[in-house]
């Protein structure tokens, strides 16, 4: 007899989790060569350069600024439309000489009736700063969840979120680098933030892995898996449509400034929701899960009877 | 059973009451306002208000109300027409004693901050304004140290003349002596006398000596440049007139400077950044220039300079007085409509003057205008600092008569050099070079786009959200609604409590956290269904429902915090906003969708027989 009641769904995901794996090694290959050619489009947080934002009453003329900036032999700049065709955005490569001045003098070029609605400089020295910040960041983060898992479950399963974790991050990245979206410091913490949600899926998933594994006579591992990833199923694709849904408004409806970070979150979470079904759990089981690795050990057990 | 005790009711009405009444500040908008404060050690005072009132009176300015809170005089006003014309004509009339600089203002009921109700305020990305973060050049503080120490070495040993020579060799001080003896007496003269200098080790020869600045004296030289820098600083940023700003140490060596609303953003950096001051010196009318500028050889007690157009003059190498000496400084227009700067001198200044100028009488005297940069260049793919100092004469005329502590100099190169050459002096000049390495503008029609977009977005998710919930989860789901919007409304009252700035990404912070927040629901509710398909009492379904949920919550919510936790501990400015209200979401979700929807669906079903759940 099967704990699933009739209503709950009985799909096989451990059966398929060939096609899963075959699947998720080639998203991996796929942006880890592209992060390997082409890289992430860094931005000035993490390279260094100015950017300057300036709305203009008509259309604006962007060969004309292109041309305005090169006669001024300003090298290494890149004039697009930011949002709408009133709005340019010029970027600056960190310049031989690069200081906050630079700004001020291209702002004063462009001429009078433009809005300046957005300047950053960031200095070559911070850039590299924040770079190392950043990437401490995520090792932080993924030591951090390591430990704390581990400690509430089992090493198995703390080795089966973080391989999640990667997995979903480097994913995630590599669609930054195929599509080559702009890689900044919100990115950064969206990332960080979709290491945080992504864990809280496969945490409810290991949660309920752990109770089956405690509450049945079954020592199987695989169908207490699968049975666990049923019983959550209702419950993944909910949290990930509410979250989904605001994040759509988000990337629909915050700006420009807020895209590219709600972007990342949107492929985070689908990415995220995917791994926690199918990534999280076919390595607990290629890592040998089994019933007596869930069962408190004798010193716990007596802790736990000495309760009143 | 489902029936939670009447105090544990009565203590969730309570805290939700208590964080309604402190989050509705929020809903009240803002004033267009003046703020005037006083500075340095002046106060304002009630008697300010009533000058000003009178002020705004007899000019026929509309205004909505004047009055002093915090030390600080705030005006309202209805329409901005109103408020830069108030803002012209307060800074013409008061003294500068005050500084008067635009703000915005909430307009919360009397009565809502008489109980401390105040609101969140608005970052620089929603307000519009400069956040600048600049690095003090602390290898300049150590090498002016250097120099000090060079002086009072020299001094110190001159006495009994111990010394045979002292030279500086980077950062050491290098002394040579006659004999050994001497050597011997000099070293105990600076143990006891410039402990701050260390012989370093093995550096010690029969007839030489290498000494170095300790680190402790290094370190508390370089806390000295950066603090008083923060307070020149601070005085710029007053002449500026910014109400709020922020000028904060970062670290060792740098310093945050946030600018709420300041339109000028060109200005506020010539400004911050410029280590300028002048220097009044003698020409050296002795000899001749053409002879020193061909031969190169400049005579003993002259140094040469340039004007601004390269024209070379000679003048005498010991200064009259410097900027340290000014005591205030404003700019104007002279008799021939030319921008000047006058400059009132302090009393031993003064004197100096009054002394050089009877002496030198139709002499001529010369303003050297000095500023020092240091900027970070990128040469060979390497990061550098660049130091450069300019020292221009702007103006050389004859002395035509005795003058004492105020006088005027002229020869600047516009209206604008003379405004801030005014301002820099009075301000103080920075202790050591600074330099912006960071700078974030805002504008203010980008700020208000973006409260305008990151609140509709708000709006937008929260509501598709409710949506979705009331469909899927129908009673269940209302119930997860009142949590959510519950959840929400804590979420500003803890902000608001914090006095925390909301900005862009902290707004995306409670986008995220309302898709998240309803998970804690969604993983009960689905629970409680399992049960109720496992034919379980319709009582015992809800109580177990919520009971085996909770350690799943109580993981998966602990591991978030745990990330966001590291991003607020990395992160700079725009990353902390996010993951402040991320983590405040979090925490505050377990409460409302734990304990408030416990207590609503109790009061619905509880304690009693139910046929069906809408679930």
């Amino acid at each position: 007899m099967s704990l699933r009641s009739l209503k709950l769904p009985t799909i096989d995901f451990i059966n398929k989790r060939k096609y899963a794996m075959a699947f998720s090694a080639l998203l991996l290959i796929v942006s880890i060569i592209s992060l390997g050619l082409q890289g992430l489009k860094l931005g000035i947080d993490f390279t260094g350069g100015t950017l300057i934002e300036v709305g203009y009453q008509q259309t604006a003329d962007l060969e004309d600024i292109r041309t305005k900036l090169a006669s001024a032999n300003y090298a290494g700049t890149n004039v697009q439309y930011f949002g709408s065709d009133t709005e340019v955005l010029i970027q600056l490569e960190p310049q031989a000489i690069s200081s906050a001045k630079l700004s001020s003098s291209i702002i004063q070029m462009l001429g009078d009736g433009i809005d300046v609605r957005r300047v950053e400089f960031v200095g070559p020295k911070v850039g590299e700063e924040l770079t190392n910040d950043g990437g401490l960041a995520l090792l932080y983060a993924l030591i951090g969840i390591l430990i704390y898992v581990a400690f509430r479950f089992e090493y198995r399963f703390a080795l089966g979120s973080i391989a999640a974790l990667v997995h979903d991050v480097i994913i995630t990245l590599g669609v930054f680098s195929i599509l080559q979206i702009a890689f900044d410091l919100t990115v950064l913490a969206a990332i960080l933030a979709v290491i945080g949600y992504s864990l809280n899926d496969t945490i409810v998933v290991f949660d309920r892995i752990r109770e089956n594994f405690l509450s049945t006579r079954h020592i199987e591992p695989m169908p207490i898996v699968n049975d666990a990833l049923n019983q959550t199923l209702a419950r993944t694709l909910m949290t990930s449509l509410t979250t989904l849904l605001v994040l759509l408004a988000l990337f629909y409806l915050g700006g420009e400034v807020i895209h590219s970070f709600a972007g990342a979150l949107i492929i985070g979470v689908v990415i995220g929701t995917y791994s926690s079904i199918f990534v999280a759990s076919t390595m607990i089981l290629a890592l040998g899960i089994s019933k007596e690795d869930i069962l408190p050990s004798e010193k716990e057990k007596k802790e736990i009877d000495a309760r009143p | 059973m489902n029936h939670y005790p009447i105090w544990k009711n009565a203590l969730i009405v309570f805290f939700i009451f208590i964080s309604a009444l402190y989050a509705l500040p929020n809903i009240y908008g803002s004033d267009l306002a003046i703020q005037i404060s006083g500075t340095g050690d002046y106060v304002v005072q009630d008697q300010d208000v009533k000058n000003i009132k009178n002020t705004l009176l007899d000019n026929e300015i509309d205004y909505k109300s004047v009055g002093l809170v915090d030390s600080r005089i705030l005006i309202r006003f209805e329409d901005s027409q109103s408020q830069l014309s108030s803002k012209a004509l307060l800074k013409n009339t008061l003294s500068r004693n005050y500084v008067v600089a635009l703000n915005l203002a909430p307009s919360i009921p009397q009565w809502l901050s008489n109980v401390g109700g105040k609101a969140m305020s608005l970052g620089l990305d929603l307000r519009g304004g400069v956040h600048f973060l600049l690095e003090v050049d602390m290898e300049a503080v150590v090498s002016m140290a250097i120099d000090r120490y060079y002086n009072e070495l020299r001094t110190v040993l001159r006495e009994d003349r111990l010394y045979k020579s002292i030279r500086k060799e980077g950062n050491l001080l290098v002394v040579s002596f006659k004999t050994e003896n001497l050597k011997t007496e000099a070293k105990k003269l600076i143990k006891d006398e410039l402990s701050d200098l260390n012989i370093v080790e093995g550096s010690e020869t029969d007839l030489q000596l290498s000494l170095e600045i300790s680190s402790s004296a290094q370190s508390a030289a370089k806390s000295s440049a950066l603090k008083q820098n923060i307070t020149t600083l601070r005085n710029r940023v007053n002449e500026l007139g910014v109400a709020e700003p922020i000028i904060q140490q970062q670290g060792s060596e740098r310093i945050v400077v946030q600018l709420p609303g300041v339109q000028d953003t060109a200005r506020a950096k010539e400004i911050l950044g410029a280590v300028a001051t002048v220097e009044f010196r003698l020409v050296d009318e002795k000899n001749d220039l053409q002879t020193a500028v061909q031969s190169g050889k400049i005579p003993v007690g002259s140094k040469l300079y340039k004007f601004r157009d390269g024209r070379p003059l000679l003048l005498k190498t010991s200064v009259i007085v410097t900027g340290e000496n000014i005591v205030d400084a404003a700019s104007g227009v002279d008799n021939d409509n030319n921008p000047m700067v006058s400059i009132t001198l302090d009393s031993a200044g003064g004197r100096t003057m009054l002394e050089t100028t009877k002496e030198f009488l139709h002499h001529r005297m010369a303003v050297v205008y000095i500023e020092n940069k240091v900027e970070t260049i990128i040469e060979d793919g390497n990061i550098v600092k660049k130091r450069s100092k300019t020292q221009d004469i702007i103006n050389a005329a004859t002395i035509q008569g005795t003058f004492s502590n105020r006088f005027q100099i002229t020869g600047l190169d516009s209206a604008r050099a003379a405004r801030n050459l005014a301002l820099l002096l009075r301000a103080g000049s920075l202790s050591a070079p600074i330099e912006i390495i960071e700078e974030r503008t805002i504008g203010p029609s980008l700020g208000a786009d973006n409260i305008q977009k990151g609140l509709l977005s708000v709006l937008v998710g929260f509501a598709l959200v409710l949506l979705f919930m009331g469909w899927r989860y129908r009673v269940f789901g209302l119930v997860a609604n009142l949590a959510l919007t519950l959840n929400l409304m804590i979420i500003v009252f803890i902000l608001s409590m914090l006095q925390a700035t909301l900005t862009l990404p902290g707004i995306a912070g409670i986008v995220l956290t309302v898709g998240m927040a309803v998970d804690a629901n969604v993983l009960i509710f689905e629970r409680i269904k399992e049960e109720l398909q496992l034919n379980k009492n319709i009582q015992k379904a809800i109580s177990a429902g919520y009971a085996k949920a909770l350690l799943t919550i109580a993981d998966a919510n602990i591991t978030t915090l745990i990330a966001s936790l590291v991003l607020f501990s990395f992160g700079t400015g725009a990353v902390k906003g996010f993951a402040v209200t991320l983590s405040i979401g979090i925490i505050t979700s377990m409460f409302t969708a734990i304990v408030v929807s416990r207590a609503v669906i109790n009061l619905i079903y509880g304690g009693r027989k139910v046929e069906e759940l809408a679930i």
